[in-house]
């Protein structure tokens, strides 16, 4: 960013015809369903307002007082931010691990681990998860066979049931962090690797003082697309524990959000759950941002 | 400043503006003799039969009226909401006669989406011999809005191979199920006493029902739970006792619905399960075939019968129709006697005449306990359009699974569940 000089007037405009043809773009597919959004959550607005057998009743903020009064909200809402965070760290070490897994071994066994991942990242969740189903079945999945646990179910307890759809989220998006900082890795110059080792800087030294500053700004992107991804997680829990586990103990926000509000054709209330989502990813980026920004990342 | 000027755009904007809705379907423009008629008709796993029936009326119908042609289309039962809610909103690709499940009815009917064809039924002859507690569930507000083609009743299917080895005879009262289930469990412990589910709302409410309870009642102009009533939770002990380990352990039993509990049975996995009717084809190709009979599910007292749920599908005409004659001719064929009588033939589907359905038992052994069950008088989920939110929300499920699976004891997980309904029903 070009802060503390200004640019002459001539430039700006000729900035800003460069830049129309994207706002229109980011105002069409942005903007305008984020307005929908917040009119609609302001709304009773149900299928039969929709369909116009009935009319619309303005609640003002009538559907948030009543999101934020309902207790399964706040309970889904911290079961959501500690099931993202589990799987943003998980994808993160993974993914992280493996890329550097990958900068280390012979080539054979490097295209092998990208074609494993690859696979994994090409997968459909519905597909996936259905898939993870099969192995940890109860009575006819592979895991048990192997484990001698035959009749065990993974979906019936609570926290198995989070690990097990933790563990199918990793697994299929760890490759995204894992290409992302090959990439990153094997960009970094050689010379400024060779730099540090002539100045006698140890591997751990080399790996915290020159790699990840250097590594930095993907490490952001990953971790904020992983926390965007994580938080909004909704096939693998409806597909793994049928729609949110026993007594819906595996709720997550999303799954929440479509069980309440758009199965039931309250997309008032549905729309309020967006808003709500919205303005908190927005909060978790802002300040993942300000916190770099602290510890001196110019961005 | 300039965040005061947007501010200002923005609430003009907000009051301006009102989310899309649509003018809804027009109660019909006109009422045209000749052209297409379409239908709706929902896909089977097994649809090649049921199409041979509906392609034999479809000519019997084009033959009858010239310039008249129907086209068929067959639509996905798990994406029917979304389906019918884009037909509502959007008339012009919306059918003019089309087949639903009877607990859909009171939403579609809220949302304006089917018409009153109460004038039209009551004019037909054939219309008097429907089973009275069937047409009920074709009524909002004592209007009709669909003829009912087919019902579905559940009863009491048991192995009679496990029977005999041990001895036992099937229960004659609803109380004698959890102690003979658990006997058999004992006995065979590979087996499920009786495969019940913690999802399976319509093999839970014959013991609330029985016991004199009920989902929930009128209440003024409105409805109010009855769920948490002593004579409800009576009903909700009994079913959630069988979620036991020394009946139908939790970890195996708590997650499932209707299709899953059967699924156990069919898999030789079950002593017993409450299957439907239409479970018959799916139990003749299973591990269970020819090893199995049905009774009808006892009541409190031996002898009775408890009250089953009447499912089922309607036919019904969409009220943005614009040949809503030829519609309703289309549907008193192909619901009339004579096509109940070829869909039976052909899918098994119950008929929803007192006199077809008398016939088809008589030539029919397996047929004679659901029969039994429908004569005996069967209920139905609160008619209302709140209902289908309920359902949507898992209320009932969540209910049970909390009994069964988190140590909730009845009368809280009863309370609970009759606040979250009496939220829906008079929001």
């Amino acid at each position: 960013m070009a802060r503390g000089h200004r640019l002459p007037r001539g430039d700006g405009r000729a900035a800003l015809a460069y830049l129309t043809p994207a706002l229109l773009v980011l105002g069409g597919l942005m903007a305008y369903p984020i307005y929908q959004l917040v009119l609609i959550s302001l709304f009773d607005y149900g299928q039969e307002q929709v369909s116009g057998g009935a009319p619309l009743v303005f609640l003002g903020l009538g559907n948030y007082t009543e999101l934020l009064a309902d207790k399964q909200f706040w309970t889904v809402l911290w079961q959501t931010v500690g099931f993202a965070a589990t799987c943003v760290v998980g994808t993160l070490v993974v993914g992280a691990a493996l890329a550097v897994l990958a900068t280390r071994v012979r080539t054979w066994a490097r295209t092998l681990l990208f074609l494993a991942a690859l696979g994994a990242w090409a997968t459909p969740a519905v597909a996936g998860s259905t898939i993870w189903l099969f192995l940890f079945d109860a009575n006819f999945g592979l895991v048990n066979e192997v484990l001698g646990s035959t009749g065990f179910s993974w979906t019936f307890d609570r926290w198995t049931a989070f690990g097990l759809v933790a563990a199918q989220v990793v697994w299929c998006s760890f490759p995204f962090v894992m290409v992302t900082l090959y990439a990153g890795i094997k960009a970094i110059p050689q010379e400024v690797v060779e730099a540090a080792a002539l100045d006698g800087a140890s591997t751990v030294r080399t790996a915290r003082s020159v790699l990840l500053p250097l590594l930095r700004p993907l490490i952001l992107v990953v971790t904020i697309q992983s926390v965007i991804w994580d938080f909004k997680v909704f096939t693998q829990i409806y597909v793994m524990t049928s729609g949110g586990g026993i007594a819906g103990r595996n709720l997550v926000l999303n799954v929440y959000a479509y069980q309440q509000a758009f199965a039931a054709s309250e997309y008032g209330l549905g729309a309020t759950i967006g808003v709500v989502m919205t303005a908190l990813l927005l909060l978790i980026t802002i300040g993942y941002l300000r916190a770099l920004r602290k510890s001196g990342e110019e961005l | 400043m300039r965040f005061a000027v947007i501010a200002a755009v923005c609430s003009v904007a907000l009051a301006a503006c009102a989310p899309v809705t649509s003018s809804g379907p027009a109660a019909q423009t006109g009422d045209e003799k000749t052209g297409q008629l379409r239908v709706w008709l929902f896909d089977e796993v097994n649809r090649a039969p049921k199409e041979e029936v509906v392609k034999e009326a479809v000519a019997e119908f084009q033959a009858a009226h010239s310039g008249v042609t129907v086209d068929v289309q067959y639509i996905q039962v798990a994406t029917r909401a979304e389906r019918f809610k884009a037909a509502f909103s959007d008339p012009k690709s919306a059918p003019d006669v089309a087949e639903f499940g009877n607990t859909d009815l009171a939403g579609y009917v809220a949302a304006g989406g089917f018409a009153d064809i109460s004038k039209e039924v009551s004019d037909w002859a054939d219309a008097k011999d429907f089973v009275p507690a069937v047409l009920d569930t074709a009524k909002v507000e004592g209007k009709v809005y669909g003829l009912p083609w087919y019902v579905g009743v559940r009863a009491l299917y048991y192995r009679t191979d496990v029977f005999t080895e041990l001895g036992v005879q099937p229960p004659k009262t609803l109380d004698e199920i959890a102690p003979l289930a658990r006997r058999i469990r004992a006995a065979k412990p590979d087996l499920l006493g009786i495969s019940a589910g913690g999802k399976y709302t319509f093999g839970m409410l014959p013991f609330v029902w029985a016991n004199g309870g009920d989902l929930a009642a009128v209440a003024g102009a409105k409805y109010a739970a009855k769920i948490d009533s002593a004579e409800s939770r009576k009903g909700v002990a009994a079913y959630t006792e069988l979620l036991a380990d020394d009946i139908c352990p939790p970890s195996q039993c708590a997650a499932n619905g209707g299709d899953a509990s059967v699924e156990a049975f069919r898999a030789g996995k079950a002593a017993m399960v409450i299957g439907g009717d239409f479970n018959r084809k799916s139990v003749d190709a299973s591990a269970a075939a020819g090893k199995y009979a049905v009774v009808p599910l006892p009541g409190t007292t031996a002898g009775s019968i408890a009250p089953a749920f009447a499912g089922g599908n309607l036919l019904g005409v969409m009220k943005g129709t614009e040949r809503r004659t030829l519609a309703n001719q289309f549907l008193q064929l192909l619901g009339g006697k004579q096509y109940q009588r070829k869909m039976f033939q052909a899918m098994g589907n119950l008929p929803t005449f007192a006199d077809v359905q008398a016939d088809v038992a008589k030539n029919d052994a397996f047929e004679q306990p659901f029969i039994k069950t429908l004569e005996a008088g069967t209920r139905f989920v609160p008619i209302t359009s709140t209902w289908a939110k309920i359902d949507a929300q898992a209320v009932i499920p969540t209910m049970l699974q909390q009994i069964a699976a988190e140590g909730v004891d009845v009368e809280t997980a009863t309370k609970t569940a009759a606040e979250s309904m009496n939220a829906v029903f008079t929001s």
